[in-house]
């Protein structure tokens, strides 16, 4: 089924507006009595709001919300408030039984898991700025795929429909089933890699080890892509659907090359979209654990370890679980600034999420 | 975009590389899928010796594959109508009602989604063997405590996007409703949640697929009774004979029913994805 919100939009969304209205009124009220009376209220505006509002009315919102905030309290704020808490604690595989009774330590763990100097300190900073890095190059990698790929099926091409389903079949598939394929592609003597770059191609004399070692990161880089680039296109192909041919047109005419138009009407144009997208998936390839975890198991190779999964391992391979906890603390100071510069992208003007 | 002859071959030489790059993993997880065991040992071969589904019968019985499936539909089917319908709730309150602490609610909801599952996995680990202890309900390990740890990240997107597709249904047709004689959550029901039916099958599509491909949770919080599919399809690869042939085909099995559901609501995926970001 080919992607075509242009097309679909309006007369779906009216048709079902109608179904729901008929299927509503059961010929209660006729459709010309029906107009009479919305005219009447929006005439009436405020009145007929506030008429039977009251007490009731006004604690309708916070009714609606209760479920989820009840919810959110449980599984997002008291955990975290508890993993501020348990970064002080000297919790290990001994007291994590019992881990109430845990002993106070004090800034230890942060002395451990976040000195500089020290061996699991350092790590934690390398691990970190491998993924600020791993982040910019895949999340820029995706994005340059995905315009691409949305800028060419945006012209009407022989074959679009399919070529849109199939490109976004990376982003549907379970990521563990993509990263499962990519973990035997790069076999380091049997992979599919290694036979095309040695035996198809020549490129290469020998397949190298590509789950070892430097290699390591950049084979993660490229799963990450391959799975998230159909992302971009999703998000980009929406927005470029909005933009206008004859604005192309006329700039053609204008005499505008091709590289002109990209950069003077495209770019500008899809430019929210275009911020959003890259917010949401730099968060999601900065959190990724799902595909090194796959792909090298529990503990990565030390040169691609992302933060993550380092958290992940000193948590729950070494039993440092106090340590995890301080690492947990800086990587959420982060993630909060982060999400400050987030939140004032994406709702500005002091509103709530939508209006 | 005008096409000129420059843009055709641009995009002739770009939509065949774009297509190699997506079809190479597929085509390798397929050809695998169904080949011999002797075709796997060794370097890759691009075509089969000979064609065989026995990796389609033995991945049965290798693995408990359909225990895993079953596990994994629990926890993702529930896990996802449990924030669907929280999430509905929610996200048509945000899109309605300017009422105080919306933005503080909507804040929460953006910047919990923003974390990553690392952060809650150890405390709620925690809490899980805490009530264990003194309440003797046991969460670690069972559904119940993985279709909560779900929850923390398919609740916030699911009331993020459709509190979008909520925005996007005019007002109008609730005020009616009203004016006839309905209450509010009447209108909810009769009015908008008919409307936004493609909106909330697409999220609910969306959530499944993210919870279906969860590995960090499954991983520490199942046991050998509640092992999901993202962790039970380890198994063919740590026996001392990887059965590659076999995992492939188990792959091509556990990726059908979430590329069904995902090519049939992809079109509403898309208005939905947009919707909850740009609007």
């Amino acid at each position: 089924m080919p992607v075509e919100p242009k097309v679909k939009e309006p007369p779906e969304r009216e048709r079902s507006v109608d179904d729901a209205a008929s299927a509503r009124h059961n010929g209660k009220l006729t459709p010309s009595e029906r107009n009479q009376r919305r005219a009447q209220a929006k005439v009436a505006g405020q009145v007929v709001q506030t008429a039977g509002a009251g007490r009731r009315d006004r604690l309708f919102p916070y009714a609606l919300i209760a479920p989820a905030s009840v919810m959110e309290l449980l599984i997002h704020i008291i955990p975290m408030a508890l993993g501020v808490y348990i970064a002080f604690l000297g919790l290990n595989q001994f007291t994590i039984g019992n881990w109430l009774q845990a002993p106070f330590v004090g800034l230890e763990n942060f002395v451990t898991g976040l000195d500089p100097d020290g061996p699991i300190g350092s790590q934690f900073y390398a691990a970190l700025l491998r993924t600020v890095v791993y982040t910019l190059i895949s999340v820029g990698a995706a994005w340059a795929l995905g315009m691409f790929a949305a800028v060419l099926l945006t012209s009407k091409v022989k074959g679009r429909g399919f070529l849109r389903t199939l490109f976004l079949t990376p982003y549907a598939l379970p990521q563990y089933v993509g990263a499962i394929a990519w973990a035997f592609m790069f076999n380091q003597r049997d992979g599919v890699i290694n036979r095309i770059l040695v035996q198809d191609l020549g490129i290469l004399d020998e397949g190298p080890f590509w789950l070892l070692g430097g290699n390591a990161f950049w084979v993660t880089v490229v799963v990450t892509v391959w799975q998230f680039w159909p992302f971009a296109f999703l998000m980009l192909l929406a927005a470029l659907q909005n933009i206008p041919d004859d604005v192309y047109e006329a700039a053609a005419l204008d005499g505008a090359s091709l590289w002109k138009q990209f950069t003077t009407i495209t770019l500008p144009m899809i430019r929210q979209a275009n911020v959003v997208m890259l917010l949401i998936l730099s968060l999601w390839i900065f959190n990724q654990f799902n595909i090194p975890y796959v792909l090298f198991g529990p503990a990565s190779p030390p040169e691609a370890t992302l933060i993550s999964p380092l958290i992940y391992e000193q948590s729950f391979n070494y039993w440092n679980f106090g340590v995890g906890g301080a690492m947990s603390v800086l990587l959420l100071v982060a993630l909060v600034i982060a999400s400050a510069f987030y939140i004032k992208l994406v709702m500005p003007k002091g509103k709530a999420l939508h209006d | 975009m005008i096409e000129t002859r420059g843009f055709k071959i641009l995009r002739a030489v770009g939509l065949t590389f774009l297509t190699a790059i997506v079809v190479l993993p597929l085509y390798v997880i397929l050809v695998t899928s169904v080949k011999p065991l002797e075709d796997v040992r060794g370097v890759f071969s691009w075509l089969p010796s000979r064609i065989t589904l026995q990796p389609y019968m033995d991945i049965w019985t290798t693995v408990p594959l359909a225990h895993y499936f079953v596990n994994s539909l629990i926890v993702v089917v529930t896990a996802t109508i449990f924030s669907v319908v929280l999430a509905v709730l929610g996200a048509y309150a945000l899109s309605r009602f300017p009422f105080k602490g919306a933005r503080t609610f909507s804040m929460m909801v953006l910047s919990t989604q923003m974390f990553p599952g690392i952060l809650f996995l150890l405390p709620l680990f925690l809490i899980f063997t805490q009530i264990q202890r003194t309440v003797g309900i046991q969460l670690n390990g069972s559904y119940l405590g993985l279709i909560l740890t779900y929850m923390t990240f398919s609740l916030p997107f699911a009331i993020w996007m459709l509190s979008g597709f909520f925005a996007s249904i005019p007002k109008d047709l609730e005020e009616a409703a009203m004016i006839d004689g309905t209450g509010r959550m009447g209108a909810l029901i009769r009015v908008v949640l008919p409307v936004a039916r493609p909106g909330i099958i697409a999220v609910s599509v969306y959530c499944f697929i993210t919870a279906w491909g969860e590995v960090l949770f499954a991983s520490v919080m199942t046991n050998a009774d509640t092992r999901t599919l993202a962790i039970g399809l380890r198994a063919y690869a740590s026996q001392t004979d990887v059965y590659w042939n076999q995992l492939m085909a188990a792959s091509v099995v556990v990726s059908l029913p979430v590329l069904i559901g995902f090519m049939l609501v992809q079109r509403h995926l898309v208005t939905g994805l947009s919707a909850g970001a740009v609007k």
